[in-house]
């Protein structure tokens, strides 16, 4: 067992960290936020040049041929940075959606009846197993009234009628879009948690850096141990793919994004209320992404459905049934 | 990113296995809780079937004796011997996993020859001196004395929390040695054997109505030289060796065990009614995803620690954090699932509650645990 990133994980993870350094800096970012978060045509492009959309399709089909453990960590990348579009929908319209894969096509989907992210800019839109495009999708915007969206980064639309009922994508697609986006939160709490280490070892009061007291110290040690049994449950579940290790990495991610995003908050003060700062960007992003595939309510329903004797033998190591080992990631 | 286990490890997985269910079904009935010598008698049977097996001190080096496993055979062992049903470390903890590494890291070829084979067999048990009553999360602030007397130390003073005391053979006890130096540079590290004159147990009854440890008042008991390991003064450093091991792969079986009661809750519910409760369901579907994502950080510390060559990193803190407070949470959802049966101590679950209690404050509370994490890993100023 190597429950570790191996040497080609670590070179993807830092790839795309200096990719997105470079093409997505805080000025990107605060100027996505001006323009109310719609997406960056060239950015998407980019994106799809370095295979982000195209990750998990097979070589021969044009893809890179990952896996979703490598997913995870494109997907995790993309959260501490921000980067704002429907990264999710669109990385799993790959194959699907002309365009989606190599970022020439922006894909939102419905997601059950929360409001619909990026719907102005969407070339299509995935209601369940179809996607609209087209005569359609036009139709489908025109029928749909703009929210004035909470989050800068996330314009919204509310759809109503057979649309808004319809769960975001068919069968294994679900969980996979819940499992990205719990990545996703994951870098969120990861970078909130350094960026509220950063400030408390650097903003002095009493004549001491503020992270000298426990008061604040503890905050901030409760934020990494809210971020890495997220991370260990996250990561799992991309190599198991198992439905019920999805629900519990989606659902310590979203509590991970949410908790401290909010005490990132905290110790930032009345600057962390400002709109200048960028902790409120990740709260609303976390808030949003964690009422979105899997939330709370149907991930622990999902779990206490998991629980039980009659389930396999808790662990889910190496029941050796033949070829039943749990699979590899790639790299 | 790969949890699969090598062939090499499945075939360790099943020899154990096949081991465990030749052995288990002939061990002796569990002894009754306070019985101390009975328990020690099991507990060492135990130790010496699993050291004539070859299964003793799986962890420790193979020059200290053991059997130089990695890791992750040590995860599946500890994993396996938890669904098995074996009988836990019980009264050789200190020996195995305490005194015995220190001894084994920091100690002379004669203090290991001495020392470590009997803790292998079961044939001495250790107990820990390191608490006392104004030294608790402030250890190093301990004032029992050691005066060089000779090729002796007489020592004086009081510890307390101390497990297995009654039945131990050998405490590893730390003392000041020298009054006038910086607090963490005035401790040594010493054998007291536990027979020696001058020292009195008195038990310690715990809010869950058990003797699980001891007081011990020390009236110049005297202790030999040669029963010091590493140098005198150096003792806080010995200690820090010993503490690390407490948090590498400590909670295993604990975790593996927390996800069969769990499942076990689920099936009362189901019968008892109070599986329609949607709030009681979810919060233990909460629960589920807590105990997979520990035993999931487990599988990611040993695999960081085996990439790291055996050194149990900071992660442990983070662990022992979530864990010790995930441990409470279990309890007090079993509470609900009992309901009126709570109260009954003769009810599963119920002393497991009560004894839950102890997670956040043994082996370093919670607020100290916090206090490593924001300076250790997190590179925090100390505070004042």
């Amino acid at each position: 067992m190597d429950f570790q990133l191996s040497d080609d994980q670590r070179a993807l993870r830092s790839g795309m960290r200096d990719l997105l350094d470079a093409v997505f800096d805080r000025d990107r970012l605060r100027a996505a936020v001006d323009r109310g978060g719609a997406p960056d045509r060239a950015l998407w492009r980019e994106l799809g040049a370095a295979g982000f959309f195209a990750l998990r399709l097979p070589e021969e089909a044009g893809g890179v041929g990952l896996g979703l453990p490598e997913a995870v960590l494109l997907f995790e990348e993309a959260g501490r940075a921000l980067l704002p579009g429907p990264l999710v929908a669109t990385h799993l319209a790959a194959g699907l959606v002309r365009g989606a894969a190599e970022g020439e096509a922006v894909v939102t989907a419905v997601d059950g009846g929360l409001p619909v992210a990026h719907l102005a800019a969407a070339d299509a839109v995935l209601v369940g197993a179809d996607a609209l495009t087209g005569e359609e999708l036009r139709a489908f915007v025109a029928a749909a009234r703009p929210v004035r969206s909470m989050d800068p980064l996330t314009p919204l639309h509310q759809v109503e009628g057979r649309a808004a009922a319809a769960e975001a994508y068919p069968g294994a697609l679900r969980y996979e879009g819940a499992l990205l986006t719990a990545a996703e939160q994951l870098g969120s709490a990861a970078r909130t948690t350094e960026t509220a280490v950063q400030h408390a070892g650097e903003r002095e009061q009493f004549g001491s850096p503020i992270g000298s007291f426990q008061a604040v110290k503890h905050l901030c040690a409760d934020m990494l141990a809210r971020t890495e049994p997220a991370r260990a449950a996250v990561y799992a579940a991309a190599v198991t793919g198992d439905p019920v290790e999805i629900a519990a990495a989606k659902l310590l991610a979203d509590d991970a994004a949410v908790r401290n995003a909010r005490d990132c908050l905290q110790i930032h003060g009345g600057m962390g209320f400002t709109w200048e700062a960028d902790v409120h960007l990740h709260l609303k992003r976390a808030w949003l992404r964690s009422a979105s595939l899997l939330g709370r309510a149907a991930a622990e329903e999902l779990l206490a459905a998991g629980l039980g004797a009659a389930r396999p033998l808790p662990g889910g190591s190496a029941a050796p049934g033949p070829g039943a080992r749990e699979a590899g990631g790639g790299g | 990113m790969d949890l699969a286990y090598t062939d090499a490890e499945e075939e360790f997985r099943r020899r154990l296995r096949e081991w465990l269910a030749a052995v288990l079904p002939g061990l002796p009935p569990k002894p009754p809780p306070d019985d101390w010598p009975a328990r020690r008698e099991y507990d060492t049977t135990w130790q010496r079937m699993l050291y004539d097996a070859g299964y003793a001190g799986l962890h420790w080096p193979a020059d200290a004796g053991g059997q130089g496993a990695t890791p992750t055979q040590h995860l599946i062992y500890l994993e396996e011997t938890e669904k098995a049903g074996a009988p836990y470390v019980g009264a050789n903890f200190v020996g195995l996993l305490h005194a015995g590494p220190t001894i084994a890291a920091e100690g002379t070829a004669g203090q290991r020859a001495r020392w470590l084979p009997p803790v292998l067999r079961g044939d001495e048990i250790w107990c820990q001196g390191f608490s006392e009553p104004d030294a608790g999360s402030d250890l190093a602030g301990l004032r029992t004395r050691a005066v060089r007397d000779g090729d002796g130390y007489v020592v004086s003073g009081s510890k307390i929390w101390t497990s297995h005391a009654e039945v131990a053979d050998w405490c590893e006890l730390l003392v000041r040695t020298d009054p006038e130096a910086p607090k963490h540079r005035g401790i040594s590290w010493l054998a007291m054997p536990m027979d020696a004159p001058g020292i009195t147990v008195r038990p310690l009854r715990t809010l869950a109505g058990s003797t699980e440890f001891a007081e011990m008042f020390l009236d110049e008991v005297r202790v030999p030289v040669s029963h010091r390991v590493g140098a005198e003064n150096d003792g806080w450093r010995v200690t820090m060796v010993t503490l690390s091991f407490e948090r590498g792969t400590a909670f295993v079986g604990e975790v593996v065990a927390c996800r069969r009661t769990l499942d076990a809750l689920a099936d009362e519910a189901r019968r008892n009614g109070k599986w329609d409760d949607a709030v009681l369901r979810r919060r233990l579907g909460g629960l589920n995803a807590e105990f997979r994502a520990l035993w999931r950080l487990t599988q990611w510390n040993v695999a960081e620690s085996e990439r790291t060559g055996g050194v149990p990193g900071t992660g442990g803190s983070v662990f022992k954090l979530r864990y010790s407070g995930a441990r409470q949470e279990l309890y007090e959802a079993a509470a609900e699932v009992l309901g009126a049966d709570a109260f009954d101590v003769d009810r599963e679950w119920v002393l497991d509650r009560l004894s839950s209690l102890s997670y956040t404050i043994a082996a370093g509370t919670s607020q100290i645990q916090r206090n490593i994490v924001a300076e250790r890993i997190l590179g925090l100023p100390k505070g004042r």
